[in-house]
């Protein structure tokens, strides 16, 4: 993180009753960032470069660090509404949202675009979760070994590590709490597979979709990014980012930044 | 006092180098390592055990539910729990500990063979309504950790009007929806069995029991030192609530070796426990905590303990490892308690004392121990043990205990005779 500029503006969305926390920053055309597994605890030096040219808008979804509520939601249209109304309540109700998302923040993308077409005008998506290939299982996010799990998600464990440190000042008991709350909203949403039927869906989206995979992505196979890409009712690419695991906002932040704002340019 | 005498049923062939060789015992623990001709003679050597246990007196015989583990061979408990309701000692109680109520779809199916098999016994079940581990639900079974309680306690809802509502229903649940519920049988105790619930170290379990009048049983491996804490913790919280401090309300699990002598104690359950510790509690750590299945008020809890520990100027007095795979260290750490009679006896009768419970579940049965020796282990205590324990909690009435029909209106199973016949 780039600790000299200035942190987000915080606001909140009532999602179902509960508070979820919207970070904004930058100026130029709104573009959304549906965060990946883990959530963000803190501004990401990813958001940053995002930020030089649009006005980026960072909801939390329930359960991620920020947001709250994800026990009120089972199945799975309460979760996909809960995502449009937290969209909605950042102001995001129009047909020009440039919709981006990580892993299970742009599976939600992608059911948006899918259920309500008219709201997405374009995506770009890291490694979307949803879909499961018995030819090649997506790796189990959850059941892994504590000391392995940031070496499994990024391709530089540091990069999750400092991400999911507690900085100075935080409460040590709440802390590891929102960590752990934002891996079961995950959990709650896609477990045990991660496939939530998304595949079904996926010839609803219109919007043009920009597909970023991590080279080292060791949580989800490329192939998945083939077979979203081949499901697709709209147009798509489907880009490698060299030296980045399965958050490859997290391990290269400038790369995928710029492919990012290519796209939406 | 009551003493119950419980079976995990542990497969006990597992080879020498198997904490090497494997990563776990449990979930993906490989089929290779399992001979199904030789656990028909351990299932066989299980029940007999189990058999002669209630045949020489305990009150109680248990089974309770592990999936895909090499140390719980019993998916299914009621399966065991219906053929000891026929073949067992008519006046032991039935624990089957028990079934893991988000597991099943529909829930009244619990509901269901639960009334079975205490018809069958003719009232004699004591109903046990684990939340289940992290290891069969969330992963063998594939259940959500975060939605895991809100269907443990919604299927629990659902079996209790089952058993107890005259008139068929319909039940508009989050995740069970039946338009018609109406269970046959019906259980012979009423208004239902008594509920007993196995739990870990949760203030919300500890305050659930409290509310429904449920039995909590503590069913750690790890001995009286390691449970001392967490019995402490539901005593006051019962404290908290106003409930009368009825030892009977609590149920512990102690593994217990009992011998003529100490040293042949020693030399006699050595390798048993080398083997269960070692070998049966090998747990690849990844399946320990799926998000979401320990609440949020638990894990505050736990962090808060952790830092007030970190406090204690006599930390390392207080601490048990658990850990331990060497037979010393197993004694040391309380996990076995082994000696002669009189040596269990006394020690027991600390333990109950320290921790206040009335209903004991003894695993005298553990690891590769073979039937010759689990039997030899249960007569001891059955006969030189217990006795000496029986006085304790004389003042206290246990409404948690299974109220049979009188014996002598009760059905007894007719001998086998006609191949016995046809050979003479």
């Amino acid at each position: 993180m780039d600790m000299a500029s200035p942190p987000p503006a915080v606001d909140h969305v009532d999602v179902n009753g509960e508070p979820c926390r919207v970070w904004r920053k930058g100026s130029g055309r709104p573009l959304a960032f549906l965060a990946g597994h883990g959530g963000l605890p803190k501004w990401p030096a990813f958001l940053d470069r995002l930020a030089e040219s649009h006005e980026v808008v960072a909801p939390s979804i329930p359960g991620y660090p920020g947001g709250l509520g994800h026990t009120r939601l089972v199945d799975h249209l309460d979760w996909v509404l809960a995502v449009r109304d937290l969209l909605n309540g950042c102001g995001l109700e129009g047909g020009d949202t440039l919709l981006a998302g990580s892993g299970p923040g742009a599976s939600f993308a992608l059911e948006i675009a899918a259920l309500w077409p008219h709201k997405v005008d374009r995506l770009a998506l890291v490694a979307p979760w949803g879909l499961f290939d018995e030819a090649e299982p997506m790796t189990d996010p959850w059941g892994q070994r504590i000391p392995e799990l940031p070496g499994m998600l990024c391709a530089d464990p540091e990069n999750w590590n400092a991400l999911k440190a507690p900085p100075e000042g935080a409460n040590s008991v709440e802390w590891p709490i929102e960590q752990t709350r934002a891996l079961e909203a995950s959990a709650r949403v896609f477990w045990p597979l991660g496939n939530s039927g998304l595949e079904k869906r996926l010839g609803r989206v219109s919007a043009p979709a920009l597909l970023l995979w991590g080279a080292e992505d060791r949580i989800l196979p490329r192939s998945y990014g083939e077979r979203i890409a081949a499901g697709l009712g709209g147009p798509s690419r489907l880009e490698v980012v060299d030296g980045a695991g399965h958050l490859a906002e997290l391990d290269k932040p400038a790369e995928v930044a710029e492919a990012i704002r290519a796209f939406f340019a | 006092m009551k003493h119950l005498w419980f079976h995990l049923m542990p497969y006990t062939e597992l080879p020498d180098d198997f904490r090497e060789q494997n990563p776990s015992v449990w979930v993906d623990i490989h089929s290779r390592l399992f001979d199904p001709e030789r656990a028909h003679y351990m299932y066989n050597d299980f029940m007999d055990e189990m058999e002669y246990a209630a045949e020489v007196g305990f009150d109680a015989v248990c089974c309770n539910e592990h999936h895909s583990n090499g140390y719980g061979l019993m998916p299914s408990p009621n399966l065991i729990a219906s053929s000891l309701a026929r073949r067992a000692n008519p006046d032991t109680a039935l624990c089957v500990m028990g079934n893991s109520l988000a597991l099943y779809n529909p829930p009244t199916r619990v509901a269901e063979e639960f009334a079975m098999i205490d018809c069958i016994s003719g009232g004699r079940l004591i109903a046990g309504f684990p939340v289940g581990s992290p290891m069969d639900t969330c992963y063998a079974y594939g259940q959500n950790p975060s939605l895991l309680r809100e269907r443990y306690l919604e299927a629990h809802d659902l079996v209790m009007r089952a058993w107890t509502e005259a008139d068929t229903f319909a039940f508009n649940g989050r995740f069970n929806q039946q338009r018609y519920v109406n269970i046959w049988p019906r259980p012979v105790q009423k208004p239902h069995p008594p509920v007993w619930i196995p739990g870990g170290g949760s203030v919300e379990t500890w305050r659930w029991c409290a509310e429904m009048d449920y039995v909590y049983c503590y069913l750690s491996y790890f001995g009286y030192k390691a449970g001392l804490q967490t019995m402490q913790g539901f005593w006051e919280e019962m404290k908290r609530l106003g409930k009368e401090p009825n030892p009977y309300r609590a149920g512990f699990l102690q593994f217990v070796g009992v011998a003529e002598t100490e040293a042949e104690a020693y030399e006699l359950y050595r390798e048993p426990a080398e083997y269960f510790y070692g070998r049966c509690l090998h747990i690849d750590p990844r399946f320990a905590a799926p998000p979401g299945y320990t609440t949020e008020a638990t894990q505050r809890a736990g962090i808060q303990s952790q830092v007030a520990n970190a406090a204690l100027q006599n930390r390392k007095a207080l601490q048990v490892s658990k850990s331990a795979r060497e037979f010393d260290a197993i004694l040391d750490n309380g996990y076995v308690i082994i000696g002669t009679p009189d040596q269990v006896a006394e020690k027991l009768r600390q333990v109950i004392h320290d921790l206040r419970f009335g209903q004991l579940m003894l695993l005298l049965q553990f690891g590769n121990m073979d039937k010759q020796l689990a039997k030899y282990n249960t007569r001891l205590y059955a006969e030189q043990v217990a006795p000496q324990l029986q006085d304790i909690w004389s003042e206290w009435e246990n409404h948690w205990w299974p109220t049979p029909m009188a014996a002598a209106d009760r059905a007894a199973p007719d001998p086998v005779a006609y191949r016995a016949a046809a050979a003479e």
